[in-house]
């Protein structure tokens, strides 16, 4: 118990959609590593590779060509903030993976700066993940990820990885950037996975 | 990674308030007894978490302002006006409350000592938390690594740890700092007076061709500017590690 500390609890009807341990904001927050990249869409690719039968790579315009949706979902940042009700445009990893020939049980997330982060494949399939390039209706900023970002919003928010340049299918699960780091490899938020051991 | 602090199941651990350091108006510093604190590396962070009367609990994330070298854990904590936690931790907890963390958490923004070249450190705000942990870790050094800090605040008042960072710049063992004062300048203000832009950032910095470290901390707006313009200027991307430390986080 912390002596005095009255908290602030919050609205009723929230109260199921936030996970323990976070708070909600109304901005949106920014957390990188590093500095933002920003690569010129004639330069962008997005390529699936690794334990594949044949790789696949996209250009932009060939991405933005594949049918897209809008998703609206809650997220939940690590450094403790959630965000509900969040308006995104993007294309299914499902219509992505459809593309390669595998038997993969994870994937690795590539991007720009080098960044790395790890899933298990049935975390990116079946609805559940996207590579988005819009946010609230406007072309998705590069702070934010811009021009593409990995969207897991079931997961922690450092799995949806910013400025994402592909997938690398493997047969075993390998720790990405922040994984390695401390952080859990799995990261679900409603079970507060947050660092190694939670 | 030489210094790592060993990396295992991050358990919650009650420490002691031994003491309040008013660093400005709006900024305090903790100071934990922490029995069984595993050591961290300079600019990893803690969690903090508050439990109420009726179970309600609340969690935020601190930078550590100590060194690793120090017999104590410092947080220093920025109070934000309408946030739930560091109102609570500027204002209400005293001398002898128990505050339960646990940590350290981060190992990308750290300093260790050893990378080699010289280092750049900017600041916004209370931004320059982990930074000091970097500073007070060189002085703990004492290897001459060259460093400099570059310390972007509104006003003289707001500015966190002045008489110590003047102290450290002049042991004259290769720590540098340098203040800028965005809004009000005081009469006689020898040091500068503008925002972090390119310019600024070469006058204060290292040439790219000395391939320096650099590390950024602040609110985002200022991360993003900073960060941007040393790419700009020539710095290796990969040698500029960021960590924002915004209003965001109550």
């Amino acid at each position: 118990m912390s002596r005095g500390f009255q908290g602030r609890r919050r609205e009723e009807g929230d109260s199921g959609r936030v996970p323990p341990g976070q708070y909600l904001v109304d901005d949106f927050p920014v957390l990188s590593a590093g500095p933002t990249p920003h690569t010129p869409l004639e330069e962008w690719t997005f390529t699936i590779s690794g334990e594949v039968a044949e790789p696949k790579t996209w250009t932009w315009e060939e991405f933005r060509a594949l049918p897209s949706e809008t998703i609206t979902k809650d997220i939940h940042c690590v450094t403790k903030w959630s965000k509900l009700d969040t308006v995104w445009e993007g294309v299914s990893v499902d219509t992505l993976l459809a593309e390669v020939e595998h038997d993969a049980a994870y994937v690795v997330a590539f991007c720009d700066g080098g960044y790395t982060t790890n899933l298990p494949l049935e975390d990116v399939s079946d609805g559940k993940a996207w590579i988005a390039f819009g946010y609230d209706g406007e072309p998705l900023d590069p702070e934010h990820g811009g021009p593409a970002r990995l969207l897991v919003p079931h997961l922690y928010f450092w799995k949806s990885a910013k400025w994402v340049r592909g997938l690398r299918l493997s047969d075993h699960d390998e720790p990405g950037f922040w994984e390695a780091l401390g952080y859990h490899m799995y990261g679900d938020p409603w079970r507060e996975q947050r660092y190694w051991g939670d | 990674m030489a210094g790592a602090a060993v990396l295992g199941r991050l358990t919650w651990q009650l420490c002691e308030v031994a003491e309040l350091v008013e660093e400005t108006p709006q900024v305090k510093t903790l100071v934990l007894g922490a029995p069984d604190w595993p050591g961290h590396r300079a600019g990893q962070h803690v969690d903090v978490r508050l439990t109420a009367e009726d179970g309600y609990q609340a969690q935020r994330s601190y930078s550590i302002a100590s060194a690793p070298e120090e017999g104590r854990l410092a947080l220093t904590v920025e109070r934000l006006a309408d946030g739930e936690v560091s109102p609570y931790l500027a204002d209400v907890l005293v001398v002898g409350d128990k505050l339960e963390l646990r940590g350290p958490i981060g190992g990308y923004f750290v300093w260790d000592g050893e990378e080699g070249g010289p280092v750049l450190l900017v600041g916004g705000g209370s931004g320059v938390v982990p930074l000091m942990a970097m500073a007070r870790h060189h002085a703990a050094l004492g290897n001459g690594t060259p460093m400099r800090l570059l310390y972007s605040a509104k006003r003289l008042d707001d500015v966190i740890y002045r008489k110590e960072l003047e102290e450290l710049a002049a042991r004259g063992d290769g720590f540098e700092a340098f203040f800028t004062l965005t809004r009000d300048q005081p009469e006689g203000w020898q040091g500068f007076g503008r925002r972090v832009d390119r310019a600024l950032l070469a006058k204060v910095g290292w040439p790219a061709a000395d391939d320096p470290h650099a590390f950024v901390c602040g609110p985002t707006g200022f991360v993003e500017a900073v960060a941007s313009a040393l790419v700009e200027s020539g710095l290796s991307p990969g040698r500029i590690k960021t960590e924002r430390f915004g209003p965001t986080g109550g």
